[in-house]
C-alpha cells in the first residue's frame, strides 16, 4: 500500500509538469493542457485527502473531484472557445506574437 | 379737496415720468416729445390749481397741511421724507407750473430748427419735476435733492449747445459756482440735522423749523459767539445765494445765458435762481428766531439784507454798460433777485415772496421777448446791430414793452411797481439802517435807465442789421436759430401767444398786493384782509409811491435823453454814455472785473494749488510709487532665478527620477500571459519555500 505522501508526490509532480508546459510552452492550446495537468493534479489531491482522512467511508472526495472534473470540463470549453477567437483575430495561436494586455 | 395732499407729489412727478419717458424716445420723435412735456405740464398745473384752492378752502384752519413719510431707518432712528402744502407751496406751485407751461409751449416754435428737439424737452420737464419738489417738500434732505438736479438740469441746459465752446464753458462754470454755495448749504444741514435730529419742517411739533427745535437752536451758541440757529442759517444762505446769483456768486448767471433763451427765461430768470430766495422764504422761522423778544432783526436776515441790496445795486450798475441783449436781462435778474434777498431781510416773507412772483411773470416774459427778438434777427443777440423793430415785430415790442414798465415799475398800472414799492418801503421802516434803502432807490432808477436804453437800442429808429459785424466775438451765435431772411419780422404765434398772456399777467398780478388790498400778503400770512382806499394814508406808503415815481420817471427820461431823443445810428456809434464817461463805461461793461479778479485770485490760486499738486505727484509720489515699483520688481527677478535655478531643477529632477522609475516598472507588464504567470509561479515558490522553513523552524 503507498501512503498518502507518495499521492501528494505524485500529484506535485503532475501540477509541476503542467506548471512547466503552461509556462514554457508557445502554443496556446499546449498551455490549456499544462493547465489541465494542473487541474487534475488538484483533483489527485482531492481524493488522496478523502482516502486518507477522517472519514473515508463517506463518499464527499468523490464528489468534490466529479465537480471538479465537469467545471474543468466547461472551463476547458470556454478556454478552447477563447483560443478560437484570438487565433481567429490574430491569426495564430503563438502566445509571444499577443502582447495585447500591455495596454 | 384734502385729497391733494397726500397726492402732492404727483405734481413733479409727472414733469419727471415725461422727461423719463422723453430720455427714451428716439431723435425723431418730436411731437412725442413735447406733447409728454407740455401734457405733463398742464396736468402739474391743475393740479396745484386744486392745491392752491385747497389752501384757500384751509385758510381759516391755518395749520399747514403736510403728508410725512419714512425712508429708511439707521440705528434707531427713521430718516423722514415728506410734503407740505402752505400758501407759499401754493403760490409757487402755480407759479412754476404756468410759467413753466407758457415757456415749454414757446419752446416748440424758438427750437422748431434745432435738431435736438427731444433732448431739450426731456431736460426741460426734468427741470420742472425737480424745481416743484423743491417747492413741495417738507424736508430740507429731499429738497436739497431736488435742488441738486435743478442744478444738474441748469448745467445740462446752459451747456445745451455743447458744440460751442463758450456754452460749454458756461455749463461748468454755472456748476461748479453753485456747488461752492451748496457745500455751504451741506454744511449748515448737517449742522441743522446735527442740533434738532431732524430735517422735516414741519411734523407735528418737531420739526426742525417749529418752536421746541427753534428755541433750543437759539439758546446754544458756537465759538464765536453766534446762535446755532445763526450759524445754520448763514451756512444755508450761502446755498441760497450761489443758486439765486447774489455778490459774490453772481458771476455764472450772466454766462448762464449762452444756454437756449427759453431755458434763460425758465430757469436764469423766473425759477431755478427763484429757489435760492424760496429757500430763504420757507426757512424763515430759522433765519429769523429770535431769543426771546429782541428788537432788532437777526443777524442772518441782516446778512440777507446787505447782501440783496449790494447786489440790487451792484448789478444794475453792471447791466447799464452791457451791449448783448440777454446779458442786460441776466444783469437785471441779478439785481430784481437782490431785491428779492433785500425783501425777505427787511419785510418777510410776503414782501420778498411778491417781488418773486411778479418778477417772475415779467422776466419770463421779456427773455421771451429777447427770444423772440433774437429768433427774428437770424440769431443776433447784440443790440447795437438791431433797431426799428417795433415796426416789423409789433406784437413782441408790445409785449415786450409792458415787461420793460413792469421790470422798472413804471407806477400804478405794472406788477413790479407794486412789489418793488413794498420792497423799498419796508427798507425804509428798516430798524437797522437806511442804507439798503438808498441803494433800492437808486437801483430802481438805474433799472428804469438801462430798459429804456435798451428798447431804444433793439426797438428805436431804423435796423441796423444790415451793417457788418462790429467784431467777430458777437460771431458765435451760429449753433443758433437761423433763417435765411435778412429782414427781422414777427415770430409765429406758438411764440407770441405766450408773450401775451405773459403780459397779461405782468400787468394785473400787482393788483393782488396793493397796499389797498394786500391780499397775497395775508394770503401768505394766514390773515384776513378787506379792500380800502384808505390804506394808503398809512405811514410812509404814499411818500414812498411817490418818490419811487418819481425814481422810475427820472430813469426813463435820462434814458430817453440818451437813447431815444437822437436815434442810434449806425452799429459804430460809441454809446452816449461811453463818449462821457469813457473810463467808469468800460469798468462797467466789464463787470467792475469781477471776472477778472476771480481768475486773477481764486482761479490762479486753484490752478497755482493743482501745479504744486501735480508736481508733488509727479516727483514726490510718482518717485515713492516707482521706487516701491522697482522693489517689487527687484523681489520678483530674485524670486524668479530661485524658481527656475532651484525650485525648478528640484522638481525637473524628481519627475524625471518618477518617470525612469516608471519605465523600468512599465518592462514588467509586457503584455505576456506566460510572464505573468512565471511570476506568480516565482511567489509559489517563495511562498512554499517560507512555509517550508516555518513548519521546519
Amino acid at each position: 500500500m503507498s501512503s498518502l505522501q507518495d499521492y501528494l508526490l505524485l500529484s506535485s509532480l503532475l501540477f509541476s509538469i503542467g506548471f512547466a508546459g503552461a509556462l514554457i510552452r508557445r502554443n496556446a492550446i499546449l498551455v490549456l493542457v499544462g493547465i489541465e495537468l494542473m487541474l487534475n493534479a488538484a483533483n489527485l489531491n482531492f481524493i488522496a485527502f478523502w482516502r486518507y482522512g477522517p472519514a473515508p467511508a463517506a463518499l464527499t472526495g468523490i464528489m468534490f473531484t466529479i465537480f471538479s472534473i465537469s467545471i474543468a470540463a466547461a472551463e476547458a470549453a470556454v478556454g478552447l472557445g477563447i483560443i478560437l477567437a484570438v487565433y481567429r483575430h490574430f491569426r495564430t495561436t503563438d502566445l509571444n506574437l499577443m502582447n495585447s494586455l500591455k495596454g | 379737496m384734502t385729497w391733494i395732499v397726500p397726492n402732492l407729489w404727483l405734481v413733479p412727478a409727472l414733469p419727471m415720468l415725461a422727461a423719463a419717458i422723453g430720455a427714451l424716445l428716439r431723435r425723431r420723435g418730436r411731437i412725442a416729445a413735447a406733447t409728454l412735456a407740455i401734457g405733463s405740464m398742464a396736468v402739474s398745473f391743475l393740479l396745484s390749481i386744486c392745491a392752491l384752492l385747497q389752501v384757500l378752502a384751509n385758510r381759516s384752519g391755518g395749520q399747514i397741511l403736510t403728508f410725512n413719510f419714512r425712508w429708511f431707518q439707521f440705528g434707531n432712528e427713521w430718516l423722514k421724507l415728506g410734503w407740505m402744502l402752505d400758501p407759499l407751496t401754493a403760490i409757487m406751485l402755480v407759479m412754476v407750473t404756468f410759467v413753466g407751461l407758457l415757456i415749454f409751449i414757446y419752446s416748440v416754435g424758438y427750437m422748431a430748427h434745432d435738431e435736438n428737439f427731444t433732448r431739450f424737452f426731456c431736460f426741460m420737464a426734468l427741470f420742472a419735476g425737480a424745481m416743484l419738489g423743491v417747492v413741495i417738500s417738507n424736508s430740507l434732505l429731499l429738497l436739497f435733492m431736488c435742488w441738486e438736479i435743478v442744478g444738474l438740469t441748469s448745467y445740462l441746459l446752459i451747456g445745451f449747445w455743447y458744440n460751442k465752446p463758450e456754452a460749454a464753458a458756461a455749463a461748468k462754470k454755472a456748476f461748479i459756482t453753485t456747488r461752492i454755495g451748496d457745500l455751504a448749504f451741506l454744511l449748515g444741514m448737517v449742522w441743522l440735522y446735527a442740533k434738532t435730529g431732524t430735517l422735516l419742517f414741519y411734523d407735528g411739533g418737531a420739526g426742525c423749523l417749529e418752536h421746541s427745535a427753534l428755541t433750543q437752536l437759539v439758546a446754544q451758541s458756537t465759538a464765536i459767539g453766534l446762535a446755532a440757529s445763526t450759524g445754520i442759517a448763514l451756512l444755508i444762505f450761502c446755498g441760497a445765494a450761489g443758486k439765486s446769483g447774489q455778490v459774490p456768486l453772481h458771476v455764472w448767471l450772466p454766462d448762464a445765458m449762452e444756454g437756449p433763451t427759453p431755458v434763460s427765461a425758465l430757469i436764469h430768470a423766473a425759477t431755478m435762481v427763484a429757489a435760492g430766495v424760496f429757500l430763504i422764504a420757507r426757512i424763515y422761522p430759522l433765519m429769523s428766531a429770535h431769543a426771546g423778544a429782541a428788537l432788532t432783526p437777526t443777524v442772518a436776515l441782516q446778512v440777507v439784507t446787505w447782501v440783496g441790496a449790494i447786489t440790487a445795486l451792484f448789478a444794475a450798475l453792471i447791466a447799464v454798460a452791457q451791449f448783448d441783449i440777454k446779458r442786460i436781462l441776466a444783469y437785471s435778474t441779478i439785481s430784481q433777485l437782490g431785491y428779492m434777498m433785500m425783501g425777505l431781510g427787511v419785510g418777510g416773507v410776503a414782501v420778498g415772496m411778491f417781488h418773486l412772483i411778479t418778477h417772475a411773470f415779467f422776466k419770463s416774459l421779456l427773455f421771451l421777448g429777447a427770444g423772440s427778438v433774437i429768433h427774428g434777427c437770424n440769431g443776433e443777440q447784440d443790440i447795437r446791430r438791431m433797431g426799428g423793430l417795433r415796426r416789423l415785430m409789433p406784437i413782441t415790442f408790445a409785449a415786450y414793452a409792458v415787461g420793460m414798465l413792469a421790470l422798472c415799475g413804471f407806477p400804478l398800472l405794472f406788477s413790479g411797481f407794486w412789489s418793488k414799492d413794498d420792497i423799498l418801503r419796508s427798507a425804509l421802516t428798516w430798524s437797522v439802517s437806511r442804507v439798503p434803502f438808498y441803494m433800492g432807490a437808486f437801483g430802481a432808477l438805474l433799472t428804469a435807465f438801462y430798459m429804456t436804453r435798451q428798447v431804444f437800442y433793439v426797438f428805436g429808429g431804423s435796423s441796423r442789421l444790415a451793417e457788418p459785424s462790429r467784431d467777430l466775438l458777437h460771431n458765435s451765435h451760429a449753433t443758433g436759430p437761423a433763417h435765411a431772411s435778412a429782414l427781422p419780422r414777427e415770430s409765429p404765434a406758438v411764440m407770441t401767444v405766450p408773450l401775451v398772456i405773459l403780459a397779461a399777467f405782468a400787468m394785473l398780478l400787482g393788483f393782488i398786493g396793493t397796499p389797498a388790498w394786500p391780499w397775497f400778503q395775508s394770503f401768505l400770512d394766514g390773515t384776513h384782509t378787506t379792500f380800502a382806499f384808505s390804506a394808503f394814508s398809512g405811514l410812509n406808503i404814499l411818500p414812498v409811491m411817490i418818490s419811487s415815481s418819481l425814481l422810475v420817471f427820472c430813469g426813463l427820461g435820462l434814458g430817453w435823453a440818451f437813447y431815444g431823443h437822437k436815434p442810434i445810428e449806425s452799429s459804430q456809434a460809441s454809446d452816449p454814455l461811453n463818449t462821457i464817461q469813457p473810463s467808469i463805461f468800460s469798468f462797467l461793461g466789464h463787470a467792475f472785473y469781477v471776472d477778472t479778479l476771480y481768475s486773477a485770485t481764486i482761479i490762479r490760486w486753484n490752478t497755482g494749488c493743482s501745479r504744486v499738486c501735480d508736481w508733488l505727484d509727479r516727483w514726490v509720489w510718482n518717485g515713492v510709487v516707482q521706487t516701491v515699483s522697482y522693489f517689487v520688481v527687484g523681489i520678483a527677478h530674485l524670486d524668479d532665478f530661485f524658481d527656475t535655478s532651484i525650485v525648478n531643477s528640484g522638481f525637473d529632477e524628481g519627475c524625471q527620477g518618477v518617470s525612469r522609475s516608471g519605465q523600468i516598472l512599465s518592462l514588467l507588464q509586457d503584455g505576456q500571459v506566460q510572464s505573468y504567470m512565471r511570476i506568480i509561479g516565482c511567489a509559489l515558490i517563495v511562498l512554499v519555500i517560507f512555509l517550508l522553513w516555518g513548519a521546519k523552524v
